[in-house]
């Protein structure tokens, strides 16, 4: 779904991401590990359309990340670690803003939205301003909105930055539930307990990606007892801070 | 197309969300031109009247005396010639009355030629209140005389504000400020703000074009821009009796374009801010502050230093004030007015352009 040859980015002499390949399948979970200024936000950039890459090449959803980056917006849903709803907007007027965008009939976002509220048990608080929700409940609406023209692939950026451990289980049970319906999950994080949780992590250091297999495997071939370990021995070598 | 929609039915929420926001931008216009309507009012009272004079002839206490019985005026006692300008400045008296020391033979004709009789010295700061006391003593004064052939025997002399401007002027000048604080401050903090908040990202990654997103975002402006133009409009012909004889169509198609420019303005400030407060303070202080000093809103251009005058060419309120003027006060056809619109345009399609270009080059 998600394949990446060769790919760098290069502002001045600094490379910010740096010759990184590699391929995501279908309905794939995958961890997008890195400290901060690896790379990891510039990378998801290219891939999203939002900046254009120096060199390289890729596919996402069958189209070319270099020339159709419009064709891919309409097969990619994006949630970001900035909370990404409206706050003085409702619920259920996000939902028709986020539907409408990704060209969704009226019926469709009615429906679709119906059922997603539904699905979170969230249907009383439909008109309630955004505003007025917890955050916990924010993210995991802002996921079902971003979730709500069905793409292909969705890329979640540190999306469960600041939500209380309950709900980060709950929030990674709907990202299990999306993915085994097909959708592939793009998901960078800081909590090395959450990429336990993804199918595949890749970790990127200074711009590469420096190790990339099932955390199990990972786990297996660092020695150590959980991705934690194995994220502080891989990153350790780090050059760039921040 | 229906995309778009979706985008204006949201950037409307935004602002309809926003009960304050939109009661001031509604609001401050009406308040504005309510407020200089009041200023501008003739009807003139209680103008408190000091006296100087040398010696308290008879004639001269019969004409205090009168004044003294005017409901126009409160006598506010008599002076020493060297306390005039500290009367005007505090404040205790609006209007000096100044006997000649010769104001007997002066009236009786029997001094020389030119002599004035009485010199009314005005505190000029509120032109309005100064214009209409020197009226109106004037008037007290030939009505005591009984001639008015003997009214140059009056010298009117006012202080600080020599030119005397009108206060409808101030119409003009609430337009093209107004239009600048709504369009150009509104839109560009609207703009920073989903930068700040990370929507944007989230719209950027959408596969709507840029461009409509922020399109969109202009459109409920233009139209609260448009609400404002006719309050003011409707308020400064029948509230405040404004001339409005010229061209109605040209002084909207002017507006209009004012309009778009200040909306350029925003989207350009938008660019350049990366956070609200900043956006505010440019929109400010960089569009602001020029349209006041150099646009003739509250000084006229002619009385700016040599120097600073050419800066009133490259501040489109002034062209846009200069304009609205001409067709409101002075009452020009539309033909009158080509320069202007001429001008306007011109500068509306170079900020757009640099605004759109700088915007897409934020996007890479």
């Amino acid at each position: 779904m998600i394949s990446v040859r060769n790919l760098t980015k290069q502002f001045g002499d600094f490379k910010a991401v740096d010759n990184i390949s590699f391929d995501v399948a279908k309905g794939e979970i995958f961890g997008f590990l890195g400290a901060n200024g690896a790379g990891k936000t510039t990378a998801i950039r290219i891939l999203c359309g939002l900046s254009k890459a120096t060199s390289g090449s890729g596919t996402i959803a069958g189209c070319d990340i270099m020339s159709q980056s419009e064709e891919i917006k309409k097969n990619i849903g994006y949630m970001c670690q900035k909370f990404s709803l409206y706050e003085d907007l409702t619920v259920l007027e996000n939902m028709e803003l986020y539907g409408g965008i990704y060209g969704l009939t009226a019926k469709e976002i009615a429906a679709r939205s119906e059922a997603m509220l539904k699905e979170l048990d969230f249907g009383e608080h439909r008109n309630d301003l955004v505003g007025s929700i917890p955050t916990g409940w924010r993210q995991k609406l802002a996921f079902t909105v971003a979730n709500l023209h069905r793409p292909k692939v969705i890329f979640l950026d540190e999306p469960t930055g600041g939500v209380d451990p309950l709900t980060r289980r709950q929030f990674w049970a709907m990202i299990r539930r999306t993915a085994s319906e097909g959708t592939t999950v793009f998901v960078t994080t800081h909590y090395m307990d959450e990429a336990e949780h993804c199918d595949r992590v890749s970790v990127m250091v200074d711009g590469k990606i420096m190790a990339l297999d099932t955390p199990s495997a990972l786990i297996e071939k660092y020695g150590a007892s959980s991705m934690d370990e194995v994220f502080r021995s891989i990153a350790r070598n780090a050059v760039r801070n921040e | 197309m229906n995309r778009f929609l979706y985008f204006v039915k949201k950037e409307s929420l935004h602002i309809l969300r926003d009960t304050r926001t939109i009661l001031v931008v509604i609001g401050i216009p009406i308040v504005l031109t309510l407020l200089f309507g009041f200023a501008i009012s003739t009807d003139v009272n209680n103008v408190n009247v000091a006296v100087c004079a040398p010696h308290k002839t008879v004639s001269i206490i019969e004409t205090v005396e009168s004044l003294q019985h005017n409901t126009l005026f409160t006598f506010k006692g008599y002076i020493p010639q060297n306390e005039i300008d500290a009367t005007l400045r505090s404040g205790k008296a609006g209007a000096v009355l100044v006997f000649d020391e010769d104001y007997d033979r002066i009236l009786a004709g029997t001094a020389g030629s030119g002599e004035k009789a009485v010199q009314i010295v005005l505190d000029g700061s509120n032109p309005t209140v100064s214009a209409s006391a020197g009226v109106y003593l004037s008037a007290m004064l030939n009505s005591i005389w009984g001639d008015s052939s003997q009214m140059d025997m009056i010298e009117n002399h006012i202080l600080y504000n020599p030119q005397m401007k009108s206060s409808y002027n101030f119409v003009p000048g609430i337009l093209g400020l107004i239009f600048i604080l709504v369009c150009a401050m509104m839109t560009s903090v609207s703009i920073v703000r989903e930068k700040e908040m990370g929507t944007m990202e989230v719209l950027l990654v959408s596969p709507v074009k840029p461009i409509w997103i922020i399109i969109a975002k202009m459109i409920p402006y233009f139209v609260l821009s448009c609400i404002n133009l006719a309050s003011i409009l409707l308020l400064a012909k029948f509230a405040l009796g404004v001339p409005m004889t010229g061209s109605m169509a040209a002084i909207i198609l002017i507006s209009v374009i004012y309009i778009i420019l200040a909306l350029g303005f925003g989207l350009l400030v938008s660019t350049i801010a990366k956070k609200q407060v900043v956006a505010l303070l440019i929109s400010g202080m960089v569009l602001m502050l020029p349209i006041m000093m150099f646009s003739g809103m509250l000084f006229p251009t002619e009385n700016l230093p040599v120097i600073l005058r050419p800066f009133t060419y490259i501040v489109p309120a002034r062209w846009y004030i200069d304009a609205i003027r001409k067709l409101m006060i002075e009452g020009l056809a539309f033909k009158g007015v080509l320069l202007e619109i001429g001008i306007l345009t011109a500068m509306t399609i170079s900020i757009l352009r640099v605004a759109l270009a700088k915007f897409n080059d934020r996007l890479e």
